[in-house]
């Protein structure tokens, strides 16, 4: 909850310099199997200049500060409101999104540097476009879905008290962006699809998982999703370094998330042996 | 015999309710999406979706009801029967996206909780927090990876829609584009539903993400499809100057309670919160005291454009107004506007719960699409009925099949037999202005109502796409691939760095010539100015320097190649405004003031010459016969203006 301080000024904050120009320096990757570059842009900034309104001044004027002629630099980008969760990379050594990254806060004074580099858990499509398919796919493998009966006309959904909805709307708000992934030790980049099912699945999917289970008819669809939990990288994977909820630009409840799992996961596998299946 | 297939272009909302319903119906989707769907703009919908609900229904609303605010609002432009239509399905499409578990507000005793939106007195906006868009496509993408991992959706993610295939007069199939292999191929669809969402982009900084071109709607444009009312565009009236775009303030903001205003003395430097209440002047509570803040969006965008851009009131002289909800509770916003506050906080860096937002209006939502068509349903009354009161008994229940005969293989079919538009990028259901909190009510509502209609196409009148001959896939991917190949190749000739031919320079001109000359107020000197500038802008394409001549992953080939498409499509917004001689919703002439319904109560129809390369405009009758036309004032104080110049001090409410 927002409380009546929030809205004061942070003191320490440099003053940006109006008028002046920042360096970009941004990691770069032609494809798949390429050798990658660092190459620097020496880009003019107006006032609520952000990364994406750098990089498309970049690609009109694709000069680097060598005097080089280069080819536009390649990113994701969709919403520019961070909401989509497209244009997430790695800025300053820190993964976030770059639409809501301004270069007042990165880069107040003449001359400042940002660094740009691809996300490092994924693979790179081409500079700062990474492959996040991986991440969809988890959401596949636990069934993330509400199984109704169809979209035929059969009545409202179950009656939620606000509180419920509260909890379930924070963890809704997930878009599916990777910065828990690129922070967490235990998640490793994995190239081939066939080891996504035994490698760690990480925060996104446990706490999607939960999401699921937490509504009435997505329950019916709890113990699937608790087999594939808590089978090989499931959420005992986890070595609770909670570097994954620092990271998350929603603020979604990670480690609740994961608890949660964890708990049910202990249900599940006790249920499971007595059941004996 | 194995059913055909369908192609659907786009996983925005309408995208997937359509590839939901038709996949549930038996038939396999192909489903093809420049960005991961989950990633679509309807994500970035905020305020909510419109629905007639028991509360608001005991209070004396109805469907009904829903349905005439909706043509009231669209200024009588929309056909009726489709709006009749899609009114009555509203309270079931809600009801629908509970069970898919959309986390919609509740109040107290675990019911949804509703509110305020403008064009309409009673609560009947659903809403998910501020963040209603990205929970609603959410839920719809989720029950598509459902479909998908049973195999009866097949996902091309990271495609580019480039043409449709026209055979005999019928769509079978479309050439695309793989984003990172660069690969074009052909895909055989049996009908091609495209779902492909607005054309901000064309105007510069928009609300619009980075996606919405127009450039695919452009595209079935040139293929022969009709465009509907291209000059219909909104602009929001509150949005956040950025450098990058302009970020959206919904308009549940002030369905909460956000009051516009400005200081009454011009030049007054204090900080908002230091000036009194009396020294403030209200824009929209004192020109419209019925509706106050909630008048529709092309009616507080014009006052707040007039109060800065003719009064020079504006915020130190700028073109700015104050959004104020600094009279509510911080944390009741918290919870209601959550997530939209938190924007404006991340990208201006002030506390709107503490400070009032800085504000003008922006580029949002285009009315006019490709043109489509429709079965009218069984409700014809003798005579058109006047305005519906609140209360008063309606002249028809809201049961399916009143506006539209459901399951017509015609309904929102385009001018080319089996090609389908759905969503923002059909011209049906808006007329001239769009009230907030329909746009993702039209965009299921197309999906789920008429993916009924494109099922039975296929199976009734489809031709058999797997018989028809290769020759017709190899010529369009040739067609394709050579306009492709021509583009890259400019990037091999001697670099002249002149700006000239740069495409995102040729962009940026577009945007802001379209921007000044064809939004809030247009007039026919602008109008012709921006026709020119346009043809310029043609010419200098002509001779485009791609400046990446990579043959993996080329985002600026694929830009480039959308310049070209916006450009066809602008010269239809801009010329079929010249032509429409009249203020419509949210067309406004000032050098035609006033709303002509016998010369212009016609949907303005292009049709694109491929000999000249310009739109043909034709203005067709709309199809009146549920509501009569009235004038569309709401209830403006005649001494609006003189109001203005000596504003009475604000009540305090
Ligand atoms: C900031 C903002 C807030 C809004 N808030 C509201 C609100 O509160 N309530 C409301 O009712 N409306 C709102 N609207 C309007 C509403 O969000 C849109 O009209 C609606 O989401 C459009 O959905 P769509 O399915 O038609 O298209 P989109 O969601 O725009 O999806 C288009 C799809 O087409 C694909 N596509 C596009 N071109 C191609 C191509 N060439 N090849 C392949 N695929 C392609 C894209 O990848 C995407 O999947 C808002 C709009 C904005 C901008
Ligand atoms: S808490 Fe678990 S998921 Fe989060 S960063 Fe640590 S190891 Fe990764
Ligand atoms: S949990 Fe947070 S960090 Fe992880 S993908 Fe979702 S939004 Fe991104
Ligand atoms: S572009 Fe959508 S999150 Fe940044």
């Amino acid at each position: 909850m927002t409380t009546a301080t929030a809205h004061q000024p942070t003191s320490d904050k440099p003053k940006a310099v109006p008028g002046r120009s920042v360096i970009f320096k941004i990691k770069r990757c032609d494809g798949p199997g390429k050798p990658f570059r660092w190459e620097s842009f020496k880009v003019p900034t107006e006032p609520g200049s952000n990364v994406i309104s750098c990089l498309k001044w970049i690609a009109a004027n694709p000069t680097t500060t060598d005097g080089k002629q280069t080819t536009p630099v390649v990113w994701d980008s969709g919403c520019l409101e961070e909401v989509c969760g497209a244009c997430t990379m790695v800025i300053n050594g820190r993964v976030r999104q770059s639409c809501s990254c301004l270069i007042d806060d990165y880069a107040p004074r003449e001359g400042d540097t940002v660094t740009l580099e691809p996300m490092s858990k994924f693979p790179v499509i081409r500079d700062l476009w990474v492959d996040r398919e991986r991440m969809f796919n988890a959401l596949e493998r636990v069934k993330g879905w509400v199984p109704i009966d169809g979209t035929y006309n059969l009545g409202a959904g179950p009656q939620e008290s606000p509180e419920h909805q509260q909890m379930r709307y924070a963890l809704s708000e997930c878009m599916t962006c990777g910065c828990c992934l690129e922070a967490c030790p235990q998640f490793l980049k994995e190239e081939d699809p066939k080891n996504w099912d035994t490698a760690f699945i990480g925060a996104q999917a446990i706490s999607q998982a939960r999401y699921f289970n937490e509504h009435e008819t997505g329950a019916r669809l709890k113990g699937d999703r608790m087999d594939v939990l808590t089978g090989p990288g499931g959420v005992s994977d986890c070595g609770n370094a909670q570097n994954c909820v620092k990271v998350c630009p929603k603020h979604i409840p990670l480690t609740e998330s994961i608890g949660a799992v964890g708990r049910s996961a202990t249900v599940h596998a006790i249920k499971k042996f007595f059941l004996g299946h | 015999m194995s059913e055909q297939r369908v192609i659907v272009v786009g996983g925005g909302l309408a995208g997937l309710a359509a590839s939901v319903r038709i996949a549930e119906a038996g038939l396999p989707v192909d489903l093809f999406s420049m960005v991961p769907v989950k990633r679509s703009h309807s994500v970035c919908a905020q305020g909510g979706i419109n629905a007639c609900n028991e509360v608001a229904r005991q209070q004396g609303y109805s469907e009904y009801e829903h349905f005439d605010e909706t043509i009231y609002g669209g200024d009588f432009l929309a056909d009726q029967g489709p709006v009749l239509e899609m009114a009555n399905w509203a309270p079931k499409i809600i009801d629908l996206l509970d069970r898919m578990g959309v986390p919609f507000n509740r109040t107290h005793e675990g019911f949804r909780d509703l509110r305020l939106f403008g064009g309409s007195l009673f609560k009947r906006t659903h809403f998910a927090g501020a963040t209603t868009g990205q929970q609603l496509l959410y839920a719809l993408d989720e029950q598509t990876r459902r479909y998908t991992a049973e195999g009866k959706v097949t996902q091309y993610t990271f495609w580019e829609f480039l043409y449709p295939i026209v055979e005999n007069e019928r769509c079978v199939g479309i050439v695309a584009q793989d984003m990172r292999t660069m690969q074009i191929r052909a895909f055989r669809g049996a009908a091609v539903v495209m779902a492909t969402g607005g054309n901000g982009l064309i105007f510069g900084k928009s609300t619009n993400s980075v996606i919405c071109t127009g450039g695919a709607a452009s595209r079935c444009y040139q293929a022969g499809a009709k465009y509907g009312n291209p000059e219909m565009i909104q602009v929001h009236p509150t949005a956040i100057p950025g450098a990058d775009k302009c970020r959206l303030m919904s308009e549940s903001a002030r369905g909460e309670g956000g009051r516009v205003w400005v200081p009454k003395n011009v030049g007054d430097t204090r900080r908002p919160t230091d000036i009194p209440e009396n020294e403030r002047y209200y824009i929209l509570e004192e020109r419209y005291p019925k509706y106050k803040n909630l008048v529709p969006r092309d009616i507080a965008t014009r006052e707040i454009f007039d109060v800065c851009v003719n009064e020079g009131m504006g915020i130190d002289g700028s073109n700015q107004v104050y959004l104020d909800l600094t009279h509510r509770d911080p944390d009741y916003l918290t919870e209601k506007l959550g997530g939209i506050l938190d924007i404006y906080e991340k990208f201006v860096g002030e506390n709107p719960r503490f400070t009032p937002m800085r504000i003008f209006p922006a580029v949002h939502y285009s009315m006019g699409g490709l043109w489509t068509t429709y079965t009218p349903g069984d409700y014809n009354p003798d005579s058109p009925l006047p305005a519906h009161k609140s209360g008063n008994p309606i002249p028809i229940d809201s049961n399916p099949g009143h506006g539209l005969t459901i399951g017509a293989p015609n309904n929102m079919m385009t001018s080319i037999t089996g090609l389908y538009a759905f969503g923002e990028v059909n011209f049906a259901y808006h007329g001239a202005t769009r009230l907030g909190a329909n746009a993702l009510l039209s965009c299921i509502f197309d999906g789920l109502c008429n993916g009924q209609s494109v099922v039975n196409y296929v199976r009734n009148e489809a031709p058999t796409v797997d018989t028809i001959n290769q020759s017709v896939y190899d010529n369009a991917v040739k067609s394709e691939q050579d306009k492709h190949d021509a583009i890259l190749a400019t990037s091999r000739e001697p670099s002249e760095a002149s700006p000239e031919y740069n495409p995102y320079q040729i962009g940026i001109e577009m945007g802001d010539i379209m921007n000044a000359q064809s939004t809030v107020v247009k007039t026919g000197a602008g109008l012709t100015k921006c026709l020119d500038k346009l043809a310029e802008l043609r010419e200098r394409y002509k001779k485009v320097r791609l400046a990446d001549g990579a043959m993996w992953t080329n985002q600026s080939l694929s830009y480039t190649r959308s310049v070209g498409d916006m450009l066809i499509l602008a010269e239809a917004i801009a010329k079929a405004g010249l032509l429409r001689e009249e203020s419509r919703g949210s067309h406004y002439r000032t050098d035609f003031p006033d709303r002509d319904d016998d010369k212009f109560w016609k949907t303005s129809v292009a049709t694109y010459n491929t000999s000249t390369q310009l739109s043909d405009i034709e203005f067709v009758e709309v199809k009146k016969g549920l509501v009569q036309s009235r004038p569309r004032t709401y209830g403006k104080t005649d001494d609006a203006k003189d109001t203005a110049k000596t504003p009475e001090p604000a009540t305090a409410s």
